[in-house]
């Protein structure tokens, strides 16, 4: 395991890091806590002993909502996912039909991209091989 | 609570202006045609007002444009930008401001141009928020749509609570010539129509328009002097607890529901004691939020509430008498609509939607994605 990664710059870190495909979560060192979206500080507390952890990569289906487009654009969907790790985040849920999504099902993360932006992304955990 | 100015400010003026979306104005063109119409209407010129608290969509800086176009030199302005509740702030402020005698005559203000404005919907400057906007939610809907959809997963709300709901206000704005859209309009009409962000419909989104609107305070002994009937402000409160929606900590619940007590312990009333309730409908999921934050029924179970058109004209409860920003007005922030339709109410001015006796009314504020919620409750003079 590596040396923990201290969080100085949140938003330009995070964004580095998607860049080279990794799905990095802030953590409080001195607590365990999970901090996202990332931040100079534990909002609350201000808690500034930050560090940068993998993120697990599961969670689960809190909301999500199919974004209707005019043909040929492509509908696609929108989320909010609770990870594993506590935090809530928007997201995509990907290479899935939407009518077969349910509130609560479990997903799995990966470092995809929307449109040439690096993005953290979702599928639907049973289809993952 | 206590500390209030509970009954010792009033709005004195109101008026709306452009609300059927004649091009050719900007904005604040229309925000000044709704405040000289609102100065006027309070029986004062505009000399007299010493306090502007104004919003434009687009103008970072209006709490200096608008008193410059106005020709007002205001010892007091006002420029909280928290989008659509931020009038229901103004209107606090003002009360208490004009209760500490810091100004005399406080004039709230907007106008928007947004649909026929050149580039069609206008947006205000907002920063995109790194942790969303990648994914392209189409906002405002598409956070009102997560919410819509976590509350029927929740409380087994349906498609056809919302509709409802699109429906009551379709059937309030046929009684409103001021209205956009008085069509008739089905239950079916709604579930039937072109799907935009499931669960959300077109109908069940509101009305993209121009429109401006302009309210005027004073102090309550000034008020009664004034031609118009006042409207009291009995109490005031706003609460804030995220900007954006992925980071609500629960989507079914607003922070309305904070501010709302708050707002009737100043008011020394609850619930139960509100004759009319102008609610931020801009989806329909926002009336049946409100209503559950607003103490009318248990938290999850305002689908039922407004089922059977219970909040359409002849309901329990008359809720946006005016037709909402669903079918009467939406012109970006719609919050300003909900105080003038409140006070035209309490002075019995409403015409063919007046609501019988209407005594007590709450109005309300939602800004940016269910984030800044604000509940005004004012009265006529026997409720002071």
């Amino acid at each position: 395991m590596s040396e923990p990664v201290r969080s100085i710059h949140p938003e330009a870190e995070f964004a580095r890091y998607l860049a080279d495909g990794r799905f990095m979560l802030q953590r409080v060192v001195s607590t365990g806590e999970t901090v996202f979206f990332p931040r100079v500080a534990q909002p609350g507390t201000g808690k500034d002993d930050l560090e940068w952890v993998e993120a697990a990569g599961t969670g689960t289906l809190y909301s999500f909502t199919v974004t209707r487009n005019k043909p040929p654009a492509a509908d696609y969907v929108i989320a909010l996912v609770d990870l594993a790790e506590g935090a809530r985040m928007m997201s995509r849920i990907v290479n899935c039909d939407p009518a077969t999504l349910w509130i609560g099902m479990p997903l799995r993360a990966h470092v995809g991209e929307v449109d040439g932006t690096p993005a953290v992304l979702f599928t639907p955990e049973k289809i993952q091989s | 609570m206590t500390g209030f100015a509970r009954g010792r400010a009033a709005v004195v003026g109101a008026a709306t202006y452009g609300m059927d979306s004649k091009p050719g104005f900007s904005a604040i063109e229309l925000l000044a045609k709704a405040s000289f119409a609102a100065i006027a209407d309070a029986g004062l010129v505009p000399s007299q007002i010493d306090a502007v608290f104004s919003t434009l969509p687009e103008d970072p800086f209006s709490a200096m444009s608008v008193p410059e176009y106005l020709g007002i030199r205001p010892r007091l302005v006002e420029n909280s930008r928290t989008g659509g509740s931020a009038f229901q702030i103004y209107a606090m402020w003002a009360a208490l401001a004009l209760d500490a005698g810091l100004c005399d005559a406080v004039l709230i203000c907007y106008g928007s141009n947004q649909r026929s404005g050149a580039g069609g919907l206008v947006r205000s400057a907002s920063i995109p928020f790194p942790y969303e906007a990648p994914y392209k939610p189409r906002n405002p809907t598409t956070s009102y749509a997560l919410a819509a959809k976590r509350h029927m997963h929740q409380y087994g709300t349906t498609r056809e609570h919302l509709a409802e709901v699109a429906v009551a206000a379709r059937k309030w704005a046929q009684l409103n010539p001021d209205a956009n859209m008085r069509d008739p309009l089905s239950i079916d009409d709604v579930l039937n129509a072109r799907m935009v962000s499931d669960p959300l419909t077109v109908r069940d989104c509101c009305l993209v328009t121009d429109g401006a609107a302009a309210v005027v305070m004073t102090r309550a002994d000034r008020a009664r002097d004034l031609p118009n009937k006042p409207a009291f402000l009995l109490g005031a409160a706003d609460a804030t607890w995220h900007r954006n929606i992925s980071t609500s900590a629960d989507v079914t619940v607003t922070a309305a529901s904070e501010a709302a007590p708050r707002a009737y312990a100043q008011a020394g009333i609850g619930p139960a004691d509100i004759d009319v309730v102008e609610l931020y409908d801009a989806f329909t999921i926002n009336t049946i939020l409100f209503l559950e934050d607003f103490g009318f029924c248990a938290k999850g179970e305002g689908g039922p509430f407004v089922a059977d058109g219970a909040i359409a004209p002849g309901g329990r409860l008359p809720v946006n008498t005016n037709g909402g920003g669903l079918s009467c007005v939406h012109p970006g922030m719609y919050g300003l609509f909900t105080m003038v339709e409140a006070v035209t109410q309490l002075r019995g001015a409403a015409g063919d939607r007046q609501v019988e006796d209407a005594r007590i009314a709450l109005a309300h504020g939602n800004g940016g994605v269910l984030s800044s919620q604000a509940v005004t409750i004012w009265g006529t003079a026997d409720t002071v």
